[in-house]
């Protein structure tokens, strides 16, 4: 084998392991994760037109965004599809005290360190990252969470950032001059560019 | 790997060599300044010889099969998908709970009966972390070693979990239908041979619940006993004034102040507060810095930072008081002083030229006399009321626990004891020996214990109770001043423990009662209906009641007192000195991993206790580290590994107790021997006749005096206050560093934060609860006796203890080593992978699933800061330990380097909050958890880039000096010289 045909398939190797780690597969991304209640983001975003924050109710204040315990769901569905069978898992935590184990579609890896509040205040919106979250009907990731993908926005958060207003906003759409609008805000929120590795990492 | 030494040391030419020494000279042990080959290997390379071996022996077949299995797997581990999580949200939230966020509670841990107050911080409802209560006079916002470890015992997998009925598993139904007939029979004979034994109780709550129990049966007997217990203290008091009042130091006020024997710094109630208040007049420097002299066998924490400090055997003290006082006019003869020439008249002279502004302390390990002399003493210059102050007793019932246990041991021998309750402590394993406690339970038909651990006295009692954690259930307090803090639990029982208040209640017929509410309901009795919700809320929320504190009480020293004492008996031979141990006090922490690991403050050594004896004593013997002594004194004898501890008083050996345990956890048993065989009720702290002899054993000691060394380089400087006067800027001088501005690397521009530090050498006492902090706020592994013997101990902060001046009275200073963060690091530019690298804000940082493990990063640092992974230190399967890790610090694994982060948790968290607020981070704002703790403030943190900050202040003051500057590696840290405040009349003889 010629050294060319070496370096051949090595390359290819390589590429095809560079593939591998970005596709689907191993990234989870558009791929619906089963959870015991087929709850649609898409039904109660869109359909009914529930705030983000009715249910993440820390999300502005918090590390975590919160998850909505059982009562949450229970205040609409102790009257609402009260008898649904496909609400029952639900029912049977409030009956039982016990929680709804949910499947975690967005899952940092344990070092790395994510804050919501500091991104919600900053005017990254929920879709930004999330996706638009009104249109699934189950949860998928849109985006890897790949460092390489937050590094996109912490190097250049000008071409990302929207006013603090449409941040919840699920149907906002950038300017055609957004970096315009970007550096503005940049400017108007103090926004830094944080790229020390501790920032995440500690 | 280090050899055990036992080698014999040439301590005559170690001792010519340092009275040699060109000028100042530090040391930090024997074996540096012999330079022997031992001290060479550490130094010489970085990671001893062997470090990086496996040592477990793997045969070459094995090797294969895991080289063909590893091959086999390479390439799969690409493929890894990360495993899926649960998300498990409440059902019910509680109220106030923002996940993400920490909570504080405040409550109130105890030591010997007395309480800290403490904010407990949780997450989730699990607790994490210590930290002290500003609020509460004993804390004032720091707390001691062993409050930070205490979270550790929380989550003890080795704690009791079950109760059990001779040794069975059994159950509390059980244990509630046994009570029921034990009371039947008990009310019968008015409890007649019941006796109940706890530890020194200063709970209201505990103390009503005793006495109505003895009021229902007025033949029981409530006895008490601890072997650190206050007993001189209180004897003291009533031979001096009559009565057993309690006595409180106002360590500020005081100008002059005399320790006879006592480590007030370091251990007892209400250090920690005398700590802040000692450093608070000592960092005032010039004329209001005060002085301290110390009179004491080993050297203590309180010790080392004395301006003045004589070694004397513990006996002689007592000698040494009475001459004190003959100097000072105190109506008492003056025997023979067994002090220098001198040094009694320039003390008493020092001592009166402060009348007022005085103080005398004498050590809970003398004996009542010297405390007496030391009530007299100060009631001579004028102290009472103003440096010390006496109030009503603190304790519930302030018996000599001596003489408690003595009866009970000898009721139990004569069969008149039917049933005993034993309620904590552990009196199989620490009661006197000449009380054959052992043998005088055995008698006992009935024994019930209510205990943390299933121990050496759980082990012989018919009933072992599982008892609640001070974090677990609801109890009551009182602090050194009588202040009362309401403990509330901050997790439900992990193991449906039950507290001391609950056992009570079942067997006063009361049933099974919640801790919560006999609390609750003896503090409405006493504090009355009106308004109490508002009071108990305001209580539970500060962490102390308001105005509970003992009142001021006017005594007077009888003045006959002095006749009734009997004359102090010199001591001929070898003495024996017993003290409670640094770390793991009288055993009750045996089975803490961070207490164990802990560096002794003054030997270094962990793991275990020694024959402390000082190197012309070990000359004598010709005895060397590690071997094993024989001890025997009073017919009775143990066998310890000796250590020659520098400054140690001459035919002295100090024996730490809390070591040797039998029964009571997987790291409690084995490590050290115990001293209390040797421990008899009219000696309790030791005393003369003892006989040592060499058994020509060894036994290996895992010391790190000499780990990390940074060979001598002026890393410590200080100068007495005169020098400091005519030279504020000495500490700058020591060195010549290179100009700053040559450098091979480009300069870095903080725009936004500079974090810095600084650290007070005048201020640390070398108490180790910075090091136990950071360890808890990390996550930081325990690595064991083995790993630390090849130099492997984990802990981010290591305090140096270095030796200045002669071999048998050298001078100590402390020096806390973490990250230094330099600007020009020397780590950051060997790293291969970049895993450490420089922040904007100057940080260090280290990026841990970088990390290959090359240790190239630790090899260059000059400061030996770096701490690396060998094995998988981390305990990831022990389930109990998971929920007591800080969520917001990574758990590292296997193969990867850490060190001080500067809490960067901590910048991260102030730095969101700050910038949801659109405004920088105030001074303060961030505190390390180190500096959080510190119990003397020596640890000051934050922005060098506001000049309005303590710390950018703090780099200005003339003291204030980089170690290894002269590398021009730019460190971050830098520490801020020490004074000594000597007396210029007493010559050093």
């Amino acid at each position: 084998m010629s050294i060319f045909g070496a370096l051949f398939i090595g390359g290819g190797l390589l590429w095809v392991l560079n593939e591998v780690n970005r596709s689907p597969y191993v990234t989870d991304v558009g791929v619906a994760l089963d959870q015991p209640v087929p709850f649609s983001h898409k039904h109660h975003v869109a359909g009914l037109g529930i705030d983000c924050r009715y249910c993440h109710s820390t999300v502005e204040i918090s590390s975590s965004a919160g998850m909505p315990p059982t009562e949450t769901c229970m205040s609409c569905h102790s009257q609402i599809w009260a008898d649904s069978p496909m609400l029952e898992p639900v029912r049977a935590s409030f009956r039982n005290d016990q929680s709804i184990r949910w499947t975690r579609v967005h899952d940092l890896p344990g070092f790395v360190y994510f804050n919501h509040s500091i991104h919600v205040k900053k005017g990254i919106g929920c879709a930004t990252c999330h996706g638009r979250v009104d249109q699934m009907p189950l949860m998928w990731k849109t985006n890897t969470l790949y460092m390489e993908w937050c590094l996109e926005c912490h190097r250049q958060p000008e071409r990302f950032v929207r006013p603090r207003g449409q941040v919840f906003n699920m149907a906002y759409r950038a300017p055609s001059d957004q970096l315009a609008l970007g550096r503005k805000l940049v400017e108007e929120y103090k926004i830094r560019k944080l790229t020390d590795c501790s920032v995440c990492h500690r | 790997m280090m050899q055990p030494k036992n080698s014999l040391l040439d301590l005559s030419a170690i001792r010519a060599r340092l009275e040699n020494a060109r000028g100042e000279e530090y040391w930090r042990s024997l074996d540096e300044v012999a330079q022997t080959a031992e001290f060479q290997a550490f130094v010489d390379n970085e990671f001893t010889p062997g470090t990086s071996e496996w040592k477990n022996p793997l045969g070459r077949r094995d090797l294969l099969k895991l080289l063909g299995a590893s091959i086999a797997f390479a390439g799969l581990t690409a493929c890894t998908k990360q495993p899926p999580e649960k998300i498990v949200p409440y059902v019910r939230a509680p109220e106030d709970m923002i996940p993400g966020k920490p909570m504080y509670f405040a409550t109130a841990m105890t030591l010997g009966g007395y309480a800290a107050g403490v904010l407990v911080e949780s997450h989730m409802g699990r607790p994490t972390k210590i930290e002290g209560n500003p609020e509460h006079p004993a804390s004032l916002g720091a707390t001691d070693a062993f409050a930070q470890a205490s979270i550790l015992t929380l989550y003890d997998p080795d704690r009791s979990q079950v109760v059990l009925r001779n040794g069975l598993i059994s159950n509390w139904a059980a244990f509630l239908a046994e009570v029921g007939l034990l009371r039947e029979g008990l009310l019968a004979k008015e409890g007649a041979g019941m006796r109940i034994l706890t530890e020194t109780v200063t709970s209201p709550t505990l103390a009503q619940q005793l006495k109505d129990l003895l009021a229902e049966f007025p033949e029981a007997r409530w006895h008490q006993y601890e072997p650190a217990a206050r007993d001189s203290a209180v004897g003291g008091a009533k031979l001096a004034f009559g009565e057993p009042v309690n006595t409180i130091h106002r360590i500020g006020q005081a100008d002059v102040i005399l320790s006879l024997d006592a480590d007030f710094l370091a251990s007892g109630p209400g250090s920690v507060r005398y700590a802040r208040e000692f450093a608070a007049r000592r960092r005032e420097g010039g004329d209001r810095m005060n002085r301290l002299y110390i009179v004491e066998a080993a050297p203590s924490s309180t010790g080392s930072i004395a301006d003045h400090r004589l070694p004397l055997r513990a006996s002689d003290v007592e000698p040494f008081a009475w001459a004190v006082a003959a100097a000072l006019g105190v109506a008492v003869p003056a025997p023979g002083s067994p002090a220098p020439s001198g040094w009694v008249e320039a003390v008493a002279a020092d001592l009166k030229k402060h009348a007022g502004s005085s103080l005398v302390i004498a050590g809970d390990q003398q004996p009542v006399a010297v405390h007496a002399l030391a009530h007299a003493i100060n009631a001579a210059l004028g102290n009472a009321g103003k440096t010390v102050v006496y109030t009503e007793p603190v304790e519930a019932a302030p018996v000599e626990q001596g003489e408690s246990m003595r009866q009970l041991a000898e009721d139990m021998r004569a069969g008149r004891v039917e049933t005993l309750v034993i309620i904590g402590g552990n009196p199989v394993y620490n009661a006197p020996a000449d009380c054959e406690f052992r043998q005088g339970l055995l008698k006992v038909k009935r024994r019930i214990r209510l205990g943390l651990y299933d121990d050496e006295t759980s082990g012989l009692c018919h009933w072992h109770l599982a008892e609640t954690h001070y974090l677990e259930g609801w109890g009551d307090a009182r602090a050194f001043d009588g202040t009362v803090t309401i403990q509330q639990p901050l997790i439900a029982p992990l193991y449906g423990g039950k507290s001391a208040h609950e056992v009570l209640a079942v067997l006063s017929g009361k049933g099974e009662l919640a801790g919560h509410d006999i609390i609750k309901e003896y503090w409405r009795g006493r504090l009355g209906e009106a308004g109490f919700e508002k009071t108990w809320k305001t209580a539970l929320h500060d962490g102390l009641i308001a105005g509970t504190a003992v009142a001021p009480k006017n005594v007077s020293v009888r003045k006959d007192f002095a006749a009734a004492l009997p004359a102090p008996k010199g001591q001929e031979g070898m003495e024996l000195c017993l003290r409670p141990d640094p770390t793991i006090w009288d055993g009750r922490f045996a089975n803490n991993g961070w207490l164990q690991e802990l560096p002794k403050p003054l030997t270094k050594l962990t793991w275990d206790n020694t024959v402390l004896i000082s190197p012309a004593t070990a000359e004598r013997l010709g005895v060397a580290n590690g071997q094993v002594l024989e001890l025997r004194r009073a017919g009775r004898t143990v066998r310890g590994a000796a250590w020659i501890l520098p400054g140690h008083a001459e035919n002295s050996a100090t024996v730490h107790l809390g070591y040797g345990r039998t029964r009571g956890g997987k790291i409690a048993e084995g490590p050290g021997f115990s001293a209390y065989p040797l421990r008899t009720s009219d000696a309790p702290w030791g005393g003369g006749g003892l006989a040592v002899s060499k058994t020509g054993a060894t036994y290996k000691l895992a010391c790190t005096q000499d780990h990390h060394s940074m060979e001598g380089r002026d890393l410590v400087r200080e100068a007495t206050v005169d020098e400091y006067r005519k030279d504020p800027h000495f500490a700058q001088h020591v060195v010549h560093g290179p100009v700053k501005e040559l450098s091979l690397y480009k300069e870095f521009k903080y725009e936004g934060h500079s974090w810095g530090m600084a650290v007070d050498l005048n201020a640390c006492t070398g108490c180790n609860a910075c090091v136990v902090a950071c360890q808890a706020e990390n996550n930081i592994p325990v690595v064991g006796k083995t790993e630390v013997a090849r130099g492997r101990e984990m802990q981010w902060i290591r305090i140096d203890r270095y030796f200045k001046g002669g071999l048998d009275d050298p001078e100590v200073c402390h020096q806390p080593m973490m990250c230094h963060h330099c600007d020009h690091a020397p780590c950051e530019v060997v790293c291969p992978t970049g895993a450490t690298n420089h922040s904007s804000e100057g940080l260090n940082q280290m990026v841990y699933n970088r990390c290959v493990g090359t240790r190239y990063c630790s090899n260059n640092c000059p400061y030996k800061v770096r701490r690396f992974n060998f094995f998988l230190y981390s305990d990831w399967d022990t389930k109990s330990l998971e929920p007591m890790r800080n969520p917001d610090v990574t758990v590292r694994s296997r193969g990867v380097m850490e060190k001080c982060t500067y809490c960067v948790q901590r910048i991260n968290s102030a730095r969101i909050e700050s910038e949801k607020e659109g405004r920088r981070i105030r001074d303060g704002e961030v505190v390390t958890a180190c500096q959080a703790v510190c119990p003397t403030q020596a640890i000051v943190f934050g922005d060098m880039n506001d000049p309005n900050s303590r710390v950018a202040k703090l780099k200005k003051d003339p003291l204030n000096y980089g170690i290894l500057d002269e590398l021009n590696t730019k460190p971050r840290t830098t520490y801020l010289a020490r004074l000594r405040n000597p007396n210029p009349e007493l010559k050093k003889g």
